[in-house]
């Protein structure tokens, strides 16, 4: 089973949630960070890194020796990455799609395809927890190629527990699809209810059941309770606000292991969900 | 023309709120929401629509069956997997590069420009505002980006403002690279926590790979003094100027849940002054 934890707005603890639940389950569960632009959850589960590798993506390179200048490569390019000046043809790296349409187009063979650094992918594990997460190289634009990468190490035989990127588009798609549920994570402001409002739309654009988790579910107001009832959004757990998890999450530790009474609490949010997939199949 | 973009890599550290506060403070100016994925600033701002305009990102494949045979070449090619074996078209997965369309040997697709979203020029009680809101599960957002934060200049120059405030989106990829070109300068907004730390140090990197001078401030700065240091001393690693501490309060949420922002909310206090303090730093670094 796959699990994407994912938020529309940031920074409402998504983190949190995915790395103490994948830590409260204990064994055959493997934990994928897919928030390459700003991967967290590694600085809560200090993994023993085993494999460190750098994800290319392909982007063209122009043979001039063969090249006769024809443009068709400039022109089936929708992403302006070639352009072709009298007898230059310059290539823009950073704005390729690496959709190949230029390699196929080229009449002269003209083209062959080098790789742009989109990051690199770190495979390790904590205990029996095991651990995969990406990093975006800074400066680098496209991170669904890379949130790919960080997926195909998913493993059917184990829970896959998904930590995914705010926001509602292309990446946060990249990391909720085909998951069997997406547990969503809210603060109850006006903030998080609107953008939860619009995870929400993306969730049920990929028809995956869906469950809810309050944090801080005593600040605010009550319009995430309200929003939930009338979108039949179950709410499978609520964290009240608490300086002291505040604290530990400031410092890099784990709820379940400074306040063990939470990890049951986690046990039983997983319990719900297994229930409520079961349900939908 | 100044212009000032917040950001702050991890999401959720007050950018919005922060940002808000200071329109509420700043003259002559023009806000602009570029966290077109997940906008928030009209919920305290409570813009009047003035102008409200379509957003045309790319384009996506439409196979028509009557002039389909199936020969398969379209999926070969397809590099996003994004055609089934039925030839349908998914357009979550087609990635708008006509790859497809320009190589169907029967011209059976269509290539049709979408509307991936709105975006609006508003009154607020802080003066002209630009924003948008990109469509659930739409790409191009990069370009939605470049797109406000390009009307919002316009509109300035021709009100004869002379600053832009520009809330930025989290993270550090497409769209906030399209929110960073050709800005006087960024504001970090940070948070003392070992993932405030450490997504801070990436948006540092991202600012200087593009030139772009930087500023930072911590917020719940009370929440852990250690991490705030180690914000604060890594920024100066990074020849960006420290412009001062928030610290931890309820009247952040407090005011949000009213709509207003959070100088609004709090009336005449000390913590008006801390406010007017950073906004007085940040005005000095940019020069105003």
């Amino acid at each position: 089973m796959i699990i994407s934890i994912a938020s529309g707005k940031g920074g409402t603890g998504k983190t949190t949630v995915a790395t103490n639940l994948a830590v409260s389950l204990g064994s055959d569960v493997q934990l994928l960070d897919c928030d390459v632009e700003e991967p967290n959850a590694h600085l809560f589960i200090n993994p023993v890194i085993e494999l460190n590798k750098k994800v290319y993506t392909p982007v063209p390179q122009i043979d001039e020796e063969k090249c006769n200048f024809c443009k068709k490569c400039a022109e089936i390019c929708r992403f302006k990455g070639i352009a072709v000046i009298k007898e230059t043809v310059l290539t823009f790296p950073e704005l390729c799609h690496s959709c190949g349409g230029c390699v196929e187009v080229c009449p002269e063979k003209a083209i062959t395809e080098t790789g742009r650094e989109l990051g690199v992918i770190e495979i390790g594990h904590r205990n029996s927890l095991a651990f995969a997460h990406g990093r975006l190289r800074v400066g680098e634009a496209m991170s669904p190629p890379l949130i790919r990468e960080v997926r195909s190490h998913t493993r059917s035989d184990q829970l896959t527990i998904i930590d995914a990127p705010p926001g509602t588009s292309c990446p946060v798609i990249a990391a909720m699809k085909g998951a069997d549920f997406v547990l969503m994570v809210t603060e109850p402001t006006p903030f998080g209810l609107h953008d939860l409002k619009l995870a929400v739309e993306a969730v049920k654009l990929l028809e995956i059941p869906r469950g809810l988790v309050i944090n801080r579910s005593d600040i605010g107001n009550d319009g995430v309770q309200t929003y939930a009832k009338m979108e039949n959004l179950p709410i499978l757990m609520e964290i009240p606000f608490d300086r002291r998890i505040a604290e530990i999450y400031s410092r890099g530790k784990l709820i379940v292991e400074e306040m063990p009474e939470w990890k049951e609490k986690f046990i039983e949010l997983y319990r719900q969900i297994e229930k409520i997939t079961l349900k939908s199949e | 023309m100044k212009e000032l973009v917040v950001i702050s890599g991890k999401g959720g550290t007050g950018k919005t709120s922060l940002m808000a506060a200071f329109a509420s403070l700043a003259e002559k100016k023009v806000l602009c929401d570029a966290d077109v994925d997940a906008a928030d600033l009209h919920l305290l701002m409570d813009p009047d629509i003035k102008e409200r305009h379509d957003f045309q990102g790319g384009s996506t494949a439409i196979i028509n069956p009557n002039n389909c045979t199936q020969c398969g070449l379209c999926r070969d090619l397809c590099r996003w997997n994004a055609i089934s074996e039925a030839f349908e078209v998914d357009p979550i997965e087609c990635e708008g590069c006509g790859v497809c369309v320009d190589f169907c040997p029967e011209e059976a697709i269509d290539f049709p420009i979408k509307t991936c979203g709105e975006w609006f020029i508003s009154n607020t009680r802080f003066g002209p505002m630009v924003h948008a809101r990109l469509g659930i599960a739409e790409e191009n957002s990069g370009k939605l980006v470049a797109l406000v934060r390009q009307e919002a200049k316009k509109l300035a120059e021709k009100n004869k403002l002379d600053l832009l405030i520009t809330d930025g989106p989290p993270g550090v990829g497409c769209p906030v690279i399209a929110s960073l070109g050709g800005a006087s300068a960024v504001l970090v907004v940070a948070e003392p926590t070992v993932s405030g730390l450490h997504d801070m140090e990436r948006v540092a990197q991202l600012a200087a790979h593009f030139k772009v001078p930087g500023m930072v401030c911590v917020n719940k700065f009370d929440l852990n003094f250690d991490q705030t240091e180690a914000i604060e001393k890594l920024a100066k690693e990074n020849k960006m100027t420290v412009v001062g501490r928030v610290p931890f309060d309820p009247v952040f949420t407090e005011s949000m849940v009213k709509g207003q922002t959070v100088l609004e909310y709090v009336g005449n206090s000390k913590f008006r002054s801390s406010i007017s303090e950073i906004w007085q730093n940040i005005r000095n670094q940019l020069v105003l």
